[in-house]
């Protein structure tokens, strides 16, 4: 890939909510439109880009999902000019008073994106037991700045608003912004592409961008029922090592991709491309995921009669913040990992997924 | 005539998008100076930083009028290096800590830039999300790797301004409003008056630029030239909102009282005159607490009748700050038309 940061920065750049995937999709799809064979679209809003495999026909297929859409926050009322929020997907209230957001309008006064900040209302508009600590989403609002007739001409009850702090390039090959999760797993997936263009492989292959993952894994849900793979491998961002992150559950950043164990996945998937990591020296950290690993891999294990699934995670500081931040390293070796496992898998490749 | 037209505008941009916390003004020192350089006839640096100018008047009998500004935003400090590009922090200023988890920041003289993250929602419980994030508990996360930055170093939020139809979008806004408005006072000095201007440091932490800049000074009386909280959106029961300081819309804001200064009634009614003669919108400010550099001017000397005029403005000392294009225009209106109505006989009248 030429530079992933440029894709990147350009891609979480775009809203894409859950449920409101386009402004996302259509990057994706220019990216990946020379890189697959087909393009389609699921019907909850995945983008599923298929590349055929040489071998024979009918062909074993591998899918691998990462999930396009952003967390963000939704219209609930207008109030004197000042919007009430609710959120779309998981968000912590404690991050967004002073975080600057784009409203989406969709009223009759044009569509044109309009830039405002989450406003914490002072101590003495709050009800008195609500002054003191973290002020809850219900009492949050968001403002335009616009005059409040320039504001009802606009915006609906309904309209998105999505987190609008640009991309930071920080040190050490670092990108902080909104909606790394996942887009940063959407780019190793593109990477992987990039790089199949100069290998043979026997499977076909099927890069999905799934929908509406934050708000529960229905883009997958419904693409991998629709596509029927015979082993999917989904790619999402996991916690990165960072300040107040430091148990079992997070990974240091810039080391390398994690490969997860657990319920969720396929325990010779696991194994095989463990295997293949240690044979290409690619750097990574073992990920356990006792029982759920609140990715994808949640639809993909039992869509239609079950499919093998694997997951690699994308360490993530300040995961559901304005300020996630990925190590560009660690997408490029997840990108790279998923192109080698997927070029080794060989027609016989499914007479070894047995159990002991 | 001063005018906020594009050129103003554009000149509020590059200030507002200046790292200066108080103490480490010297970016916005060095606008200032760029910008007044010819239109006055002394001016100096003091030694606490603070830019001085002096525009002598024409006329025969002239008040000595000082006007401050302060040139000063809050932010942080870089206080321990813990590797890895991680930076403990102080606040510098009044910051409200329930601001500062999920934003960017810029740091130092050559605005590296950080984020102050915060724990994943995923990793905190119910009752966790309960609690501020304590100053202590976040980081200025610089990446990994060789840091360009070190302790010492001072950050401020890294948003850029930005116009949204009436209304202007920018941190500190306080006061690099007021910044603006008094380069254009200067460049446009009515005659009647020797014009006192002086760009203060350190008004956040204790107004000290403008207590030794009015020592040096000496003038006839002061005017501070500030941004003052708009505290007007809508109680969360539906209620009247019965404390909201000022309101963005309505013009500038004359204090009569905050927490440092009774302000002296016959400045408070030669504004008001002024704005009432010429048709120009004015609030009064709702007396109460803060408090501007007035309270440190005309405490100098043997006392400085003093008065404070403010551009209202939303979410001081936050990431990004709302004010109104023509609540600042009607601000630069109001104290030119004032400047050139006033005369020694003022300070003559009664108090009250």
């Amino acid at each position: 890939m030429t530079d992933p940061l440029a894709f990147l920065k350009d891609l979480i750049s775009a809203p894409g909510l859950s449920g409101y995937e386009d402004p996302a999709s259509k990057i994706i799809e220019e990216k990946w439109r020379p890189l697959v064979h087909e393009i389609s679209r699921g019907k909850l809003g995945s983008l599923h880009g298929l590349r055929h495999g040489t071998g024979p026909a009918p062909r074993p297929s591998v899918m691998v999902a990462t999930h396009m859409d952003a967390i963000g926050l939704m219209v609930t009322g207008i109030t004197e000019g000042f919007l009430r929020v609710t959120q779309v997907g998981g968000i912590d209230p404690r991050v967004l008073p002073g975080t600057p957001v784009m409203v989406h309008p969709t009223g009759a006064g044009g569509n044109s994106p309009i830039p405002g900040t989450v406003a914490q209302p002072s101590a003495a508009l709050l009800p008195e037991d609500e002054r003191d600590g973290p002020v809850g989403l219900n009492r949050l609002l968001v403002d335009t700045g616009l005059l409040p007739r320039q504001v009802a001409e606009r915006v609906r009850v309904g309209d998105l608003v999505s987190f609008a702090q640009p991309p930071v390039e920080l040190t050490g090959e670092t990108l902080s912004g909104h909606s790394l999760d996942n887009r940063a797993s959407v780019a190793a997936l593109t990477i992987c592409l990039e790089q199949l263009q100069s290998k043979i492989h026997t499977w076909d292959v099927w890069a999905v961008a799934t929908s509406q993952e934050e708000v529960g894994l229905l883009g997958a849900i419904g693409s991998t029922f629709e596509i029927h793979p015979t082993i999917a491998i989904v790619v999402d961002v996991t916690w990165a090592k960072g300040p107040g992150t430091s148990d079992w559950k997070a990974f240091p950043l810039g080391k390398g991709p994690t490969i997860a164990m657990g319920a969720n996945m396929h325990p010779v998937l696991y194994t095989r491309i463990k295997e293949l990591a240690d044979q290409l020296e690619i750097p990574y950290t073992l990920e356990y995921s006792p029982s759920y690993s609140g990715t994808d891999a949640g639809a993909t294990q039992v869509a239609a009669e079950g499919i093998p699934t694997l997951v690699l995670g994308i360490p993530l500081r300040y995961m559901h913040t304005p300020v996630e931040l990925v190590a560009i390293k660690d997408i490029q070796r997840a990108g790279r990992l998923l192109a080698e496992f997927i070029a080794g898998l060989g027609p016989d490749f499914m007479e070894k997924i047995v159990w002991d | 005539m001063p005018t906020i037209g594009t050129q103003q505008i554009k000149l509020l941009e590059r200030l507002c998008n200046a790292v200066a916390v108080s103490g480490d003004e010297g970016e916005v020192r060095r606008i200032v100076l760029d910008e007044i350089k010819g239109h006055a006839g002394e001016i100096r640096v003091d030694a606490l930083g603070n830019v001085l100018a002096i525009k002598q008047g024409s006329g025969r009998k002239r008040l000595r009028v000082m006007l401050s500004a302060h040139m000063d935003e809050v932010g942080f400090m870089l206080v321990t290096d813990e590797g890895e590009g991680l930076f403990r922090f102080e606040s510098i200023g009044g910051i409200d800590v329930r601001q500062l988890p999920g934003k960017a920041v810029l740091i130092g003289k050559e605005h590296v830039p950080g984020v102050i993250g915060a724990r994943p929602i995923h990793l905190t419980s119910a009752e966790e999300r309960k609690q501020k994030v304590s100053l202590e508990a976040m980081r200025i996360d610089t990446g990994p790797g060789n840091s360009k930055v070190k302790p010492g170093d001072r950050a401020t939020f890294a948003t850029r301004f930005q116009r949204n139809g009436p209304s202007l979008m920018a941190k500190a806004l306080d006061d690099r409003l007021g910044v603006v408005t008094l380069i254009e006072l200067v460049k446009h000095a009515p005659p009647e008056i020797d014009l006192l201007a002086a760009f203060t440091v350190q008004e956040e932490i204790g107004t000290r630029g403008a207590k030794v800049a009015a020592y040096a000074f000496h003038p006839d009386l002061g005017i501070a030239v500030d941004a003052t909280p708009a505290y007007d959106l809508p109680m969360w029961d539906g209620a009247e909102n019965s404390s909201y300081n000022t309101r963005v819309g309505l013009g500038p804001a004359i204090y009569v009282a905050d927490n440092l200064t009774l302000s002296d009634p016959r400045l408070v009614r030669w504004l008001t005159e002024t704005g009432d003669a010429l048709k120009i919108p004015y609030q009064f400010r709702q007396p109460g607490g803060g408090g501007t550099d007035a309270g440190a001017i005309h405490r100098a000397q043997a006392g400085v009748p003093s008065v404070s005029v403010s551009v209202p403005h939303r979410y001081s000392h936050t990431a990004i700050s709302i004010a109104r294009l023509e609540d600042w225009k009607n601000s630069v209106a109001l104290l030119q038309s004032a400047l050139a109505r006033l005369t020694p006989e003022l300070l003559a009248g009664e108090r009250a």
